[in-house]
């Protein structure tokens, strides 16, 4: 939570480097962002979570000024996106899920090239740009083209041009996706260190995982609205934790079925007649699977795959969206 | 920094970007290349042999200069094009540069470009009988008229690019507007043979003044059948070159940088 000798200098009145109230955003008649609320505090990291579409990179193209907002306020380092532009892209870092390398030059001349675009001289652009490269394990490769990285290399070179300049603000657009299981560690790591410089991060991400690893807070997004708030941990157990899936023999039981594993499991399970599946979900685990495979045995309905499985994002949504209020999941133990 | 300071300092970088693009990337310079080497053989030998022989090859040059470097926006538009598709621009667009700093550093790059351009037509004037016959401060003066001009029609280049968004639009708008305006000129006819309408356009047609600027500035005369126009854009060819293309640069830069400023509202 320090703010960091490079980081002084800016005029952040209250606690919330990044303050975002009522956002709205539509591009002819679709209606991107339908009133967005974000309030992140000095040195946390708040992972925006949603499906595709659901307005996460029209967030971020805001923040970061590529975007105008039609409605509502969004201050960043203490700076308004409209009002400041020049402000607040000075105070903040980006990297893009298109990773904006350019191909044709070397690793060293494209974080040279951000340097001096932030208004380093050549001297301390180069210095920086050499840094960075040995803190992301790109030195060896730093007078290699980055179009011949492979696509982790890649993301490092994208992940150090947003720190060239050492900003206040990180904003990392869906930094993982696409990347091995070993890219997205690495990721993960770096995103580790940046937390304990004391900077602000906002990460937007399809990952539930990768939201709970990094995030100090979740929002959860879904068609242009903010559906969900709060610690990794509040917004795991509001999920209901598990979810329990028993596919039949035969769906003419799946009537019966659904009211006997009802009693088991939190709520009316759902049922999928195509796939003579029923699901529900369980804060008890291995427990309530057990009791509810009994009582299939006692009430004869003969099943034929049991899953205990964590809830897919579709059903995190579905759960929330299906819901008349926006869950509100504040008060996390962090 | 002031911010004049700033904004050469950014367009130099971005500049310099876009010159290791194009060192980088050989396949790029071939239609530069390529491209006066084509027109000179073809408007030489194909039409030229009717048109007055040896002393057309020498006449043609000057059109050939004006004709290339008017083309070669079409290069500015579609590398513009490129950078605001893969996200360059918007990368730029993130960092705290000056606004103009990533079109003016695309227009002086394409400059190099230009110069080289200037640099094969010219040695193909030679190999086909093209002399220079005047001083060197004339052919100084006829160099930076021509690379002038070429700056004036990139900007034209930029705010197509600004405009189409897309590499596959800005090509074709970028090409379709050069041939009416390089062919109904005098850059390569007698424009005393058009009908009336057309011949108005032609003589105030800035292309027509660039060629007659250079044919003036290098000392080539046109062949003895070829009538030459009359009326000020003719005769003060190197006044009205250099004036129409800051006025091209006047209208062009800020509506250019009214569109850069405007991606944001979209």
């Amino acid at each position: 939570m320090r703010p960091g000798p490079d980081h002084e200098g800016s005029d952040v009145g209250d606690d919330h480097v990044i303050d975002v109230e009522g956002l709205t955003k539509s591009f002819g008649g679709h209606r991107a962002l339908r009133g967005i609320d974000l309030a992140v505090p000095r040195g946390h990291v708040l992972g925006l979570l949603g499906p595709n579409g659901a307005g996460k990179t029209t967030t971020v193209r805001v923040l970061t000024t590529l975007l105008r907002p039609d409605g509502g306020r969004v201050r960043v380092a203490g700076h308004d996106v409209v009002a400041d532009p020049g402000a607040v892209r000075r105070s903040i870092g980006l990297s893009g899920q298109y990773a904006a390398v350019d191909e044709k030059l070397t690793g060293f001349e494209n974080l040279r090239m951000v340097g001096r675009l932030y208004g380093m001289n050549r001297a301390q652009a180069a210095e920086r740009a050499r840094e960075l490269l040995r803190r992301f394990r790109l030195w060896d490769v730093a007078d290699q083209r980055s179009g011949a990285y492979s696509g982790g290399m890649r993301r490092r070179l994208d992940l150090a041009g947003a720190l060239v300049a050492r900003p206040e603000v990180v904003v990392l657009d869906e930094p993982t996706t696409g990347l091995d299981p070993r890219g997205r560690l690495d990721t993960w790591e770096i995103v580790s260190t940046l937390v304990e410089d004391g900077t602000t991060v906002l990460l937007t991400t399809q990952y539930l995982e990768e939201a709970d690893q990094l995030s100090d807070t979740i929002v959860v997004i879904d068609r242009g609205t903010v559906i969900a708030r709060g610690s990794a941990d509040a917004l795991k157990e509001h999920m209901g934790g598990a979810r329990m899936d028993f596919v039949l023999a035969d769906a003419a039981d799946l009537e019966s079925a659904a009211g006997i594993v009802a009693d088991h499991g939190n709520g009316r399970p759902e049922t999928d007649p195509g796939a003579r599946r029923l699901s529900v979900g369980t804060s008890e685990g291995q427990e309530a699977l057990t009791g509810a495979l009994a009582a299939l045995r006692r009430g004869g309905v003969p099943v034929v795959e049991v899953a205990l499985r964590r809830p897919t994002l579709d059903e995190v949504f579905l759960e929330l969206t299906g819901r008349d209020e926006p869950a509100s999941l504040v008060g996390g133990h962090r | 920094m002031n911010v004049l300071a700033r904004s050469v300092s950014d367009s130099g970088v971005v500049a310099h970007r876009n010159l290791l693009h194009v060192v980088r990337t050989p396949g790029s310079m071939v239609a530069g290349v390529i491209q006066p080497v084509m027109f000179v053989l073809l408007l030489a030998f194909v039409f030229g042999g009717s048109l007055g022989g040896a002393q057309y090859r020498e006449f043609l040059i000057g059109g050939i200069f004006a004709q290339t470097l008017l083309f070669n926006s079409s290069f500015t538009a579609v590398g513009l094009a490129n950078d605001l598709q893969q996200g360059i621009v918007d990368r730029y667009r993130s960092l705290p540069m000056s606004r103009i700093a990533v079109i003016l550093g695309r227009t002086l790059s394409d400059l190099a470009t230009s110069s080289l351009s200037l640099l094969v037509t010219a040695a193909c004037g030679l190999a086909i009988g093209w002399r220079v016959t005047t001083g060197a401060s004339e052919v100084l003066l006829g160099v930076a008229l021509l690379l002038f001009f070429a700056f004036a029609t990139s900007w034209i280049g930029v705010f197509i690019a600004l405009t189409a968004r897309s590499v596959e639009v800005a090509q074709s708008l970028g090409l379709v507007w050069l041939f009416p305006v390089a062919f109904v000129s005098g850059a390569f006819v007698s424009i005393e043979g058009m009908p009336a309408p057309l011949r108005v356009v032609a003589e105030w047609n800035p292309v027509t003044a660039v060629a007659s600027a250079a044919r003036e500035l290098f000392g080539n005369a046109p062949p003895p059948g070829l009538a030459q126009p009359t009326g000020w854009p003719a005769e003060n060819a190197v006044l009205y070159a250099v004036l129409s293309s800051a006025v091209v640069i006047a209208v062009f830069a800020p509506l250019a940088l009214r569109r850069y400023v405007l991606i944001s509202a979209r």
